[in-house]
């Protein structure tokens, strides 16, 4: 009975993960025998991944929520540290110190964010003598504090942007700084991190909203509260160096350019900088050295830097953690961080030289969010109906959820990372569409669309990208890919062969009198594609014509069929003609050889009369009609459409945190209604219009789900 | 003006095809569709005339016929969103196979001067859906307001009876303003003949209604008493009696669509089983609909299979959550155990606790009864029972192996409940599972409680397999009620409730009586049921010979 109920578990190997080469594989004798992770997700796995590569067991913590999440099932051990909200479980210090009592681990490894960067913790740790993975307190407590790190690296010698060194605090004493460093600045928390809790403000008004909101976030994201401001340097490009010390050997890498952000949160990052030289790099790489050298810096680091557009850079921040886009240097390197990271935090010393650190290939990052890029990205929650993660050479997923998993409020949106590496940035570009085609998610919304738009963007795949990549090239936010004509057709096609494989299936019925004849061979289909419109001559080229359907519905690629774009209004004459082959079909994916070039859709619903099918990773339907249907259709009834213009719809399922507005009000355009809250992102909402508050449905601390009314308007 | 095209276009090819007789097979009758033998040539000028003029009046009845109610009409038609008649066969039916009976019959109706029009205001014949033999009748609400004549109602009987004779399913477009009132009497017994017809093929083979437009008064129980109803959004009404009688007797206002719209009877009354956004919608889904069914008991509905037998999902390892109070999606469990995913739903707007509907497994078609566990806890209510007792009593009639899949925590309490009849009307289910004899296959995912426990396709009631996941639950209620009983709020509850639970918290008693067969992997239920539904394919159980049983209505 027991091998039955064994749970099998859903966690496959991350992808192209092996090639990582393990260090000192035989020295593992003395090492931790037992590490727990505090944390969750894919950077717990990722983690995870490495101990058990060296033999040391894995202690899970988790909350309660989460506890058949994939990470608790890889590990040796699982311990169940509070509730759900992250302040009393993945930020309980206390239940996790019990929890390394409990399991006697030796050491912990924070990942990145939750107490990756909380010196209280490493000093609790140390009172019970157990090893934290990461740089010691002195380290830690000195650059994690932006402003504190700001005064050293300048000491140091590192370049730093200009800015007020020190806390700022209250709004006029705000204000007088912004002014005195002249707009744009940004405001930020001086412990913050991951695009949470800084803004960027370009006068007066943008200061008083952007410091209270930052200051909201810093707070109830990592406890404290102090911010700092400084100047806000425009078109520059986001470069990190990644360093490894021991505190006496200070390694850089090569840097990771992560300008692709929104909301300053990293999006895209790749390795190395298509913009940087040899000599950039060997400064940037010098001086970030140097920085660890000047406070004795122990373990993997990052420091980050903001490069203007004539290469002068300018020190922002040095992050004493693993970084979530760690990976993509790990790829290009040929190293294993994490590894690196325990050897050192278990005293060992650094075997590899500055010399041994060389650039293999390109590598990239995508990072594949629960959000909704039509919707200004936020935040989508939901189960994870259907998850197929895409495979092969060059490809690798760092993910911390499988098919089933609920994507909840309580913690950070992320689905996976999605790296591909190859030997220059134009084959890597060319695997990470084909990744991202091959990605198929049901049940949450994501940005697979966005992310795919992003890799056929001219400046994208020129190099040419700064941090406000994003607001420029989509002013209006994201709308979605645009199918050119020929992506049309190609569409068009797709949806009349799984309309002519859907007939021909129903025709294997048992109480078909007269299989052969009741549909003709060839038949003519109409297939509309948003306004564009394509009559269609289908028809199978060999086998008899059920035998085609049968192999077409399963994948069986010796199916071939010829179509044809007929011209109605020119009497049936043939514009043009393809032969079609089917390569590959699930129920998911079908895969198309159409006049010799091969395309990959994803099929995601259908109706009686439509496919929606998923292209260059954006979604779209395609109708698909007889002449007859098509005809007909004239007269069926325009649906009718709620008009939600009067009312204050919730673009997202969070909290409301406070509202701004009351009955009577008359609000003018662009006015702050309320603050919602979700994934420990705050969201203002604002009036669409001039207009009265007719009534207000929701109060502050109630939670609301997506698209539910909070206001009415008059 | 498209539509005149279209119409033209069909007249063409209708009168081509029958041109095309006349030259080489001799002629056709047109009524009846029967080759009458062709007669020597003759060289008389006078005889060929006649042939001559009797097609020239067959044409032009046959054109009149083709028209329907006239130009204007067929213009009103289409601008209330609705399809005529033949447009709605076209769609309905395979390309070409349509063969219509009684093109040419009108009514007797001597009275009020009531306009003659051939084929008296519905189309009627057989056809194919994907190969499948089905009869239909389509009625012409352009013709006289589709009202029912006598013989209205006896081209619809006729086409019954003979669907009948080859065990056929029959499909009705109902879209007609009610009795011809004008014909007195004889409509009102027209309505009857088809009731009784409608009674008799009750079991023999499956009908379908689908409501394309008003169907109101006496006309209603037609469609009532077939074995499906589907309604068309916005454009398709079901009232016994209308909004103006409603507002005389009980002086309330409410619009037709309030009082017998597609949403009311899907939603609220039960009277539909599903509800189509359009015309084209409808008949596309019911060609998808017809395909699963079988044609008549001793037909099994199968089609190729396009998914494996083995194929395993581990999501379902994981998809009960472990706080038994949560819920999760049944639907979810259902579609990633068929074939392909594919499941249609029957009233899914309707008792949500309880889930009816088709899908294939291994290509055979199998009707899944489930408790929706998101929908009151996936308690057994009256509509919940009725919706599914009616399933379950379809599925006996015509062979469809029935699947059933169990997290019920019992009967839903209340005074509302127990005022309209929970009793009765839970006894319907208890009375439809107890007298299939289908193969009946049957997992408790989780809670199976109390009399719910017993009415759900238990062994007891010769369940063919009974499994239970490793999460199943059957006991006679759940834990905090069960230890107030045992215990009378003596001794430590928690103590006493954690005792409950290890004892019946769990497969193990049930399995050990043999009332459950195994425990098993929910990750491999669609193997096992697949295996089951092999093994069980010539089951053969009968019931005690009876005029019939005694359903408790």
């Amino acid at each position: 009975m027991n091998r039955l109920f064994k749970v099998q578990s859903v966690i496959s190997k991350p992808v192209g993960w092996s090639s990582i080469r393990s260090f000192h594989s035989s020295s593992a004798n003395y090492m931790f025998e037992k590490i727990l992770i505090a944390n969750r997700g894919e950077i717990a796995c990722r983690v995870m991944e490495t101990c058990k590569k060296m033999g040391i067991k894995t202690v899970a913590i988790h909350s309660d929520v989460d506890k058949n999440a994939k990470h608790v099932n890889m590990a040796d051990e699982a311990i169940c540290v509070g509730p759900a909200p992250t302040s009393e479980s993945y930020l309980n210090i206390d239940a996790i110190v019990e929890a390394i009592k409990m399991t006697g681990a030796q050491a912990v490894h924070p990942g990145y964010g939750f107490l990756s960067e909380n010196s209280r913790f490493v000093k609790e740790l140390e009172n019970i003598g157990v090893t934290f993975i990461g740089p010691g307190s002195y380290a830690m407590h000195a650059l994690g504090d932006k402003i504190e790190s700001k005064r050293i690296a300048k000491e140091a010698g590192v370049s730093v942007v200009p800015g007020y060194i020190g806390e700022v605090d209250g709004m006029d004493h705000v204000i007088k700084i912004a002014n005195e460093i002249g707009y744009p600045v940004m405001v930020k928390a001086s412990a913050g991190g991951g695009g949470k809790g800084m803004r960027v403000c370009r006068n007066d008004e943008d200061v008083k909203i952007g410091f209270r909101l930052s200051k909201q976030e810093a707070k109830s994201s990592f406890g404290d509260d102090r911010m700092l401001i400084e100047k806000y340097i425009e078109h520059g490009r986001h470069i990190e160096i990644q360093v490894l010390s021991d505190g006496e050997n200070a390694l850089y890498f090569p840097e990771r350019d992560c300008s692709i952000q929104r909301r300053n949160q990293k999006v895209i990052e790749e390795a190395p900088s298509p913009f940087m030289d040899e000599e950039t790099r060997t400064k940037m790489g010098k001086e970030a050295a140097a920085l660890c050298k000047a406070v004795g810096y122990k373990s993997a680091g990052t420091v980050e830097f903001l490069v203007d557009h004539d290469k002068s850079f300018y020190f922002l921040e040095m992050n004493t953690r693993l970084q979530v886009e760690h990976p993509i240097t790990e790829e290009i390197t040929k190293q294993d961080l994490v590894e690196h990271m325990i050897r050192i935090a278990y005293g060992e010393k650094l075997k590899i030289k500055q010399s041994d650190i060389k650039i293999h290939g390109w590598a990239m990052e995508s990072r594949v969010y629960a959000e909704d890029p039509y919707r200004n990205f936020l935040p989508s929650i939901g189960r994870v109906k259907k998850y197929i993660r895409p495979s092969g050479p060059g490809i690798r997923i760092d993910g911390g959820i499988f098919e089933g998993a609920e994507i909840s409020t309580y913690y950070d949106p992320l689905i996976s990372k999605l790296i591909t590496y190859g030997e220059n940035r134009k084959n890597v570009i060319t695997k990470m569409k084909r990744a991202l085609d091959e990605y198929y998610i049901k049940g949450v919304n994501h940005n697979v669309a966005f992310l795919r738009d992003v890799m056929e963007n001219k400046d994208f795949v020129d190099g040419n990208v700064t941090t406000d990549f994003i607001p420029k090239e989509y002013p209006e936010g994201f709308q979605g890919y645009k199918f050119s004509p020929k992506q049309i057709e190609q569409l068009s096609i797709c949806a009349v062969f799984l309309r002519f494989v859907e007939q021909h299936k129903n025709l294997t019925n048992s109480s078909n009198t007269n299989r052969t004849s009741s549909i003709s061979p060839d038949i003519l289909y109409i297939a509309k594609v948003e306004n564009v419109r394509h009559s269609i001559h289908f028809y199978p080229l060999d086998n008899s014509e059920t035998d085609a359907a049968a192999n077409g519905a399963n994948g069986d690629d010796s199916s071939r069929f010829m179509v044809q774009f007929i011209d109605q209004e020119k009497d049936g004459q043939v514009i043009k003609e393809f032969e079609l082959n089917l390569v590959d079909a699930t129920p998911q994916f079908i895969k198309l050889n159409i006049g010799g070039i091969s395309h990959r859709f994803q099929i995601h619903d259908k109706t009686s009369t439509s496919y929606t099918l998923q292209f260059h990773g954006s979604k779209i339907p395609v109708t698909v009609l007889s002449p007859e249907e098509d005809l007909l259709c004239q007269y069926m009834p325009v649906k009718k459409t709620v008009d939600s213009s009067n009312s204050l719809i919730s673009p997202m399922p969070g909290t409301i945190l406070s509202l701004a507005v009351n009955v009577g009000d008359k609000v003018v355009l662009g006015q702050e209604l309320c603050i919602v809250e979700a994934m420990k992102m705050q969201n203002v909402l604002r009036a669409p219009k001039d207009c009265e508050i007719k009534s207000i449905n929701v109060k502050p601390g109630q939670v609301v789900s997506v698209d539910e009314v909070l206001i009415d308007f008059k | 003006m498209l539509s005149r095209r279209l119409l033209n276009k069909n007249t063409i090819q209708f009168l081509n095809k029958n041109c095309k007789n006349v030259s080489s097979q001799g002629i056709k009758s047109f009524a009846t569709g029967k080759p009458t033998p062709a007669k020597e040539p003759f060289k008389a000028v006078k005889y060929e005339s006649t042939i001559e003029r009797i097609n020239g009046r067959i044409q032009e009845e046959t054109e009149r016929a083709q028209l329907g109610g006239g130009v204007k009409k067929i213009d009103v038609q289409h601008g209330k969103g609705k399809l005529l008649a033949r447009e709605r066969l076209d769609l309905l039916l395979d390309d070409g196979s349509f063969r219509e009976y009684d093109m040419l019959v009108t009514h007797r109706c001597t009275d009020f001067n009531v306009e003659k029009t051939p084929g008296d205001g519905v189309v009627t014949g057989h056809g194919t859906i994907n190969g499948k033999l089905v009869f239909v009748f389509s009625q012409d609400s352009t013709v006289n307001g589709g009202s029912l004549s006598e013989a209205h109602a006896e081209k619809i009987c006729k086409i019954m009876d003979k669907a009948m004779l080859v065990g056929a399913p029959v499909i009705g477009l109902n879209d007609s303003g009610g009795a011809r009132i004008q014909e007195g009497i004889a409509s009102l017994a027209g309505y009857a003949e088809v009731f009784q017809r409608n009674v008799m093929a009750s079991g023999v083979i499956p009908q379908i209604s689908v409501i394309m437009g008003p169907c109101a008064g006496g006309a209603v129980y037609s469609p009532a008493i077939t074995d499906y109803v589907f309604m068309v959004k916005d454009t398709s009404y079901l009232f016994v009696t209308g909004p103006d009688v409603v507002k005389s007797v009980t002086n309330q206002e409410i619009s037709q669509e309030g009082l017998g719209g597609a949403k009311i009877h899907t939603t609220k009354s039960g009277v539909a089983h599903l509800a189509f956004d359009n015309d084209i919608d409808a008949l596309k889904r019911v060609r998808e609909f017809v395909t699963l069914l079988p044609s008549n008991p001793n037909e099994p509905a199968m089609r190729e299979a396009f998914d494996s037998p083995s194929r395993e999902d581990d999501v379902l390892d994981q998809i009960i959550p472990d706080d038994p109070n949560k819920p999760y999606d049944m639907k979810e469990v259902i579609e990633r155990i068929v074939d392909e995913g594919e499941f249609f739903e029957i009233q899914p707007e309707f008792a949500k606790n309880i889930i009816v509907g088709y899908a294939r497994m291994e290509g055979r078609t199998v009707g899944f009864v489930a408790n929706q566990p998101k929908e009151l806890a996936g308690c057994l209510d009256i509509d919940a029972s009725v919706k599914a007792a009616r399933f379950v009593r379809f599925c006996d009639c015509f062979n469809i192996p029935i699947v059933t899949l169990i997290d019920v925590p019992g009967f839903l309490p209340g005074t509302n409940q127990e005022h309209n009849g929970i009793i009765r009307h839970g006894a319907k289910l208890l009375y439809a599972y107890a007298e299939a004899t289908v193969p009946k296959i049957s997992i408790i995912t989780r809670k199976a409680y109390g009399g719910a426990y017993d009415v759900m396709s238990s062994k007891h009631l010769r369940g063919d397999t009974n499994y239970s996941w490793p999460t199943g639950q059957i006991a006679v209620m759940g834990s905090k009620g069960a230890v107030e009983i045992i215990f009378r709020g003596k001794g430590d509850i928690k103590e006493q409730e954690q005792i409950y639970n290890d004892k019946f918290a769990n497969p193990l008693p049930a399995a050990r009586r043999g009332f459950i067969d195994d425990i098993i992997p929910p990750r491999m239920s669609r193997q096992y049921i697949c295996e089951d539904l092999e093994i069980l394919k010539n089951k053969k159980l009968s019931n005690p010979t009876k005029k019939h049983g005694n359903i408790v209505l």
